[in-house]
């Protein structure tokens, strides 16, 4: 019974969110609650020698200025601040010592009655440092770049074959450092509790890894703490980890057994993760007839000089493009700054830019449609583990995204297409991301009045996972959407991962159809046991429940309702909770695709872009939604118009410091830079994968786009723009 | 943020007063420019003198055929009043390429002329800048400065006025009343800021106890051929890298009157007479125009990041004038440069 899955259904928190019921980590008071402003080092390396305080605590108001100096303990062992998703290395612990690691680094919370209080007598802490030699340019530091892990094993001897190839492609893209900027602060309220129990309300992707990182941090036993997080105004990634404002809130409260709310400013943010800058080299060489001899991706990227974060940027030409030579290297530069985090399709938003905008130059040097030699190189297998996937309908993605775009009128030539003053271009890219599957838990409660509630410590950071979770129990037990309350991201909550990956849709999905499968068969077992029930003859594998009823399967009609069912048993509640493991099974590749195309109309004088159009041809498993998956593939592609045309961290390395820290000066598209968004979903059954077919929609939005833009804007303007974004000075002569 | 004392003015005289004794007091109006740098600690008011009651909101049609504009009409309502939109819509549509609407209900006249640089160096307390602590050194001049201006720069300092208010308000030819201890003065609008010189913190020529009353618009208004074209990073709601008010009269196709203005590429609103001389009597033609582009850039010269800014104002203000010529202005609506 699918009367909700599949269908366009309303965000069931959207009336909470829209009417501002719904409470943000930020938002959440206590008696008693006082406030923590952080105060941030101001240089990119060294040491704080003087750190006087004295004139913030004479300010009326102010209740203690926690330092390294002067806080509670911390754990001192790196396993204690290694989260679930840490990268390798030492994590950064703040208030931990009087070493400076990177500009904008917390060294001092004030806490202060009121938080305007705290905020001014920030200003009243002296410090003073001892600066020592540092670095923050890639570029400059690029010839001190290592090797990291090699996500992929290198085929045949690409570089032989590079040198043999008739044609070759070779260029270095580079992909500035971007910020997050979710509309919602990062912010903390831990609450002291009369018994010394703390209940964190934080803004995060995971409550049960912020959970067990604070009792690691604090020394605390796990009933010690809960932590929840049932709202989130957008994460993207930089949820995935704990941030340092849930350590300074719990700090602060456990300093003065109060209960302490800790908010950043939009600037503070700038010294939490991002994605890191990379230079992408990517060198194809090819046949006339537009096949593959040899795929070189080399990624050169940021990382902190305490931890090592990469993620796969190089290796996504394994699974779009067939070639029987290949070589991948990912090297990492150690730099004065923050450690960088995960942010929308990590690794893939940027290693497929590139990748996807060498194609583009390939396809020109071959005198190619871009489509055609993609479908020339189009692999049916992921080459790295040779696997065929569980499902791919890229193909269809090509040709459904092509036929919505028009993209047979395009006419090959840059420059040849013009709406007055403005260049016209037109041009595709191939997205995909990785559909990943994670053990979640759920439990179930079916009361007798025919209400289920529905709970797991899953995140819901925006994505809609309230309304999948409804949608998917609804159907499963038979009931009307509003009878079914869904209680998401509370650490007590059964087990869930951090929401991230893509793979919440699906790990959730299933685990709601695990726990109500048990309902299920509970209820069958006690309509069975009813003196004349018409269902005594059946197994409990032939009923289904529907409108509230238990019915079988068969013609027969038979069906009892639900809440008779519960009656008779004396039963105010059935209560199943249920863990959902995923069989692994290795010999398939899993991913999502997308087919992007983009029209740009360029100002031949003024450089001035517009994108006017982009269709997205999605092909990623069973759509639980399509309107929340609509939106999520709208905003990817909103967030990779900005990528291509807007966004980026400006450091000045003279003094390692991020100089546009706002979202005044860091851009992102506005509605006037948006036009028309078209969403395809191809459909792409997959029984293989899991029960259901899903496959996960948060991410593959992104992947694509920006180089479908480049590549417009390429044809429209015969200029070849590799270093993002592309801004209207270099386009002009 | 530091501490402060607040006082409300009750009349223009004791805006002036409470300024007199408090040598470190701020007037404050819709609060848009000074508390963001209150709270980047780069404005540090002992008090700040609350005049937005003042009884300085009225729109007035003056002796000779202008108008006489309060210091406190919001940007919104001065954008859509009727007299502004027909006699001079070159500063409605100025004002609605600036900021976003939710700013421009907030921000006064008086404060937008007022409104400080955005130079990225002056806003961050730890970086060396003469404007912010004078004596310090220019960060931008080696550093990022593809935002910063390419005429009437000093070794001090090359920040850019970032109003689009004013950049009108300079080619109109406006004035501004000023009221001070002395009594009441009137300055020319491109006498109002200042070039850096050796003297960056200083923006304009208010003098310290003084306070904007009110800008007055002579009676030509160019409201049939004019244009304001900003050219930005994005297509709303960013500072100009460079922005034209053009203002012509044609008389078939001569011009017999013209006014340019740039934005985005100086410490004022840029003007030029010999640029609007060389278009006077001449034909409304490319050429033309792209000649009087020249002249206004006259001594433009770039640092490391914003030399794009040259050939892009000079082919901002041919596109500017043919729009004008033509009589389609750029909307400010639309989202197309048109
Ligand atoms: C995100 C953002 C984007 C923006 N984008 C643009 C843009 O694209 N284009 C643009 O032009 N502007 C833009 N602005 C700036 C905006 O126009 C100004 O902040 C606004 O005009 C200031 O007016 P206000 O009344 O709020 O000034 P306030 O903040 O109240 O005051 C600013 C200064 O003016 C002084 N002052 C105020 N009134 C008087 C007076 N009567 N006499 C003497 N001194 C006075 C104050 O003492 C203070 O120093 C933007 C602002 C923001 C925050
Ligand atoms: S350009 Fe002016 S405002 Fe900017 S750093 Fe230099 S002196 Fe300061």
């Amino acid at each position: 019974m699918n009367a909700y899955v599949g269908t366009p259904t309303s965000r069931v928190d959207g009336r909470a969110k829209v009417t501002g019921a719904a409470k943000y980590a930020g938002e959440f008071t206590a008696e008693g609650l006082v406030h923590g402003f952080v105060v941030e080092a101001t240089i990119p390396r060294g040491r704080i020698v003087r750190l006087d305080t004295g004139e913030a605590l004479k300010v009326a108001g102010v209740l203690d200025v926690l330092t390294h100096t002067n806080r509670p303990s911390l754990a001192d062992k790196d396993e204690a601040w290694k989260d679930e998703v840490a990268p390798e290395g030492s994590p950064f612990r703040p208030l931990y010592d009087d070493l400076i690691r990177f500009n904008g680094q917390p060294i001092a919370l004030v806490v202060a009655e009121e938080w305007e209080t705290a905020k001014f007598a920030a200003t009243l802490v002296r410090i003073d440092y001892e600066q020592d030699g540092f670095a923050t340019d890639l570029e400059a530091e690029r010839g001190s770049a290592r090797e990291m892990d090699k996500p992929h094993e290198p085929r045949g001897d690409a570089k032989a074959a590079l040198a043999a190839a008739p044609l070759r492609h070779e260029a270095d893209y580079l992909i500035p450092t971007e910020h997050h900027n979710p509309m919602e602060l990062y912010a903390t309220t831990t609450v002291w509790e009369s018994d010394g129990k703390l209940t964190v309300y934080d803004k995060t992707q995971g409550v049960q890894n912020v959970q067990k990182f604070l009792c690691g941090v604090f020394d605390k036993k796990p009933e010690e703490i809960r932590v929840l997080s049932p709202y989130v105004g957008g994460a993207f990634g930089s949820g995935l980890r704990p941030q340092y404002q849930v350590v300074l809130a719990t700090l602060a409260a456990l300093a003065l057994k109060r209960s302490v709310r800790v908010v950043l400013t939009r600037q503070q943010m700038y010294g939490l993760g991002y994605r890191p800058m990379t230079i992408e080299h990517v060198a194809l060489g090819a046949r006339p007839d537009g096949t593959l001899d040899a795929v070189s991706h080399e990624a050169i990227a940021v990382t902190s000089r305490y931890e090592d974060f990469s993620r796969n940027d190089t290796g996504w030409a394994e699974q779009l493009y067939k070639s029987p030579n290949s070589h991948f290297s990912h090297k990492l530069v150690d730099l004065d700054v923050s450690t960088p985090c995960d942010m929308r399709a990590p690794g893939a938003a940027t290693g497929v830019l590139a990748l996807e905008c060498a194609m583009d130059e390939l396809a020109v040097a071959l005198k190619l449609d871009p489509i055609e030699l993609r479908l020339k190189c189009y692999s049916d297998r992921d080459q790295s583990e040779d696997l065929p996937y569980t499902s791919k309908q890229l193909r269809e993605c090509y040709a459904r995204g092509a036929e919505a775009f028009g993209w047979a009128r395009r006419a090959p030539a840059p420059r040849s297409m013009r709406d007055g003053k403005e260049l016209i271009g037109w041009g595709m890219a191939t997205g995909v991301w990785e559909a990943l599957q994670m053990p979640v838990a759920v439990r179930i409660v079916l009361t007798a009045n025919g209400h289920a509630e529905v709970s797991c410590a899953a995140s819901d950071i925006g994505t809609g996972t309230y309304t999948i979770v409804a949608q998917v129990a609804a159907d499963a037990l038979g009931l009307p959407i509003e009878n079914i309350s869904v209680r998401l991201a509370d650490s007590t909550l059964p087990q869930a991962p951090v929401e991230g990956g893509s793979w919440m849709a699906a790990s959730s999905a299933h685990a709601v159809l695990g726990a109500a499968e048990d309902i299920r068969q509970e209820l069958a077992r006690l309509a069975k046991a009813m003196p004349g029930s018409p269902l005594a003859n059946l197994d409990a594998a032939d009923v289904t429940l529907v409108d509230g009823m238990i019915a079988s399967d068969g013609k027969d009609g038979a069906a009892v309702s639900i809440a008779d069912v519960m009656r008779h048993s004396k039963l105010e509640r059935i209560e199943k909770e249920k863990l959902n493991q995923f069989t692994e099974d290795k010999s398939h590749a899993r991913n999502t695709h997308s087919a992007v195309f983009a029209e740009v109309k360029v100002d031949e004088e003024l450089g001035v872009i517009r994108v006017t159009r982009v269709v997205s041809a999605v092909a990623a498993g069973r759509i639980l939604n399509t309107k929340t998956g609509r939106s999520q593939i709208m905003g990817s592609v909103v967030w990779g118009i900005g990528m291509a045309l807007h966004e980026e961290t400006m450091m000045d390395h003279r003094f390692g410091r991020i100089m546009n820290a706002n979202i005044a000066e860091y851009h992102i598209p506005v509605n006037a830079d948006i036009h028309d968004i078209d969403v395809i979903f191809v459909d792409e059954p997959d029984s293989r994968i899991n029960r259901m077919g899903i496959k996960g929609l948060g991410e593959i939005g992104i992947v694509g786009v920006p180089a479908a833009i480049a590549n417009a804007v390429y044809h429209a303007t015969g200029k070849r723009i590799r270093r993002f974004p592309i801004t209207l000075d270099k386009l002009l002569d | 943020m530091n501490n402060f004392q607040y006082s409300r003015a009750s009349d223009v005289a004791d805006a002036i007063r409470l300024l007199a004794a408090d040598p470190g007091a701020k007037l404050i109006a819709g609060g848009t420019n000074l508390i963001d740098l209150m709270k980047e600690n780069v404005e540090r008011p002992s008090r700040l003198i609350d005049i937005s009651r003042l009884p300085l909101r009225d729109i007035e049609e003056t002796a000779d055929g202008g108008l006489r504009i309060g210091a406190l009409v919001p940007n919104s309502d001065l954008a859509y009043h009727p007299l502004i939109e027909q006699r001079y819509p070159l500063l409605a549509s100025a004002i609605l390429a600036g900021a976003s609407a939710q700013l421009r209900n907030m921000a006064s006249v008086g404060g937008n002329l007022m409104q400080r640089t955005r130079c990225a160096y002056f806003y961050d307390t730890t970086t060396p800048c003469n404007k912010r602590s004078p004596g310090t050194g220019c960060s931008a001049r080696d550093g990022l400065n593809r935002n910063h201006a390419i005429l009437g720069t000093s070794t001090s300092c090359i920040a850019t006025n970032p109003s689009d208010m004013s950049v009108a308000l300079a080619a109109l030819g406006a004035l501004v009343h000023i009221a001070g201890r002395t009594g009441e003065r009137t300055v020319a609008l491109t006498d109002f800021h200042r070039l850096p010189d050796d003297k960056p913190h200083l923006d304009t020529n208010l003098g310290s106890g003084e306070i904007i009353t009110a800008i007055e618009l002579p009676p030509q208004g160019f409201a049939r051929n004019y244009s304001y074209l900003k050219i930005r990073d994005r297509l709303s709601y960013a500072f100009a890298l460079v922005s034209v008010a053009a203002a012509i009269e044609l008389e078939g196709n001569a011009i017999s009157e013209a006014r340019l203005a740039l934005g985005g590429v100086a410490h004022k609103p840029w003007r030029s007479p010999e640029a609007e001389a060389a278009l006077r009597g001449q034909a409304a033609t490319p050429d033309h125009f792209g000649r009087a582009a020249d002249l206004l850039l006259q001594g433009a010269t770039a640092r490391s990041h914003n030399g794009f800014k040259i050939e892009l104002a000079r082919r901002a203000v041919v596109r500017a004038l043919i729009q004008a010529t033509n009589a389609t202005p750029q909307s400010q609506a639309h989202k197309k440069i048109a």
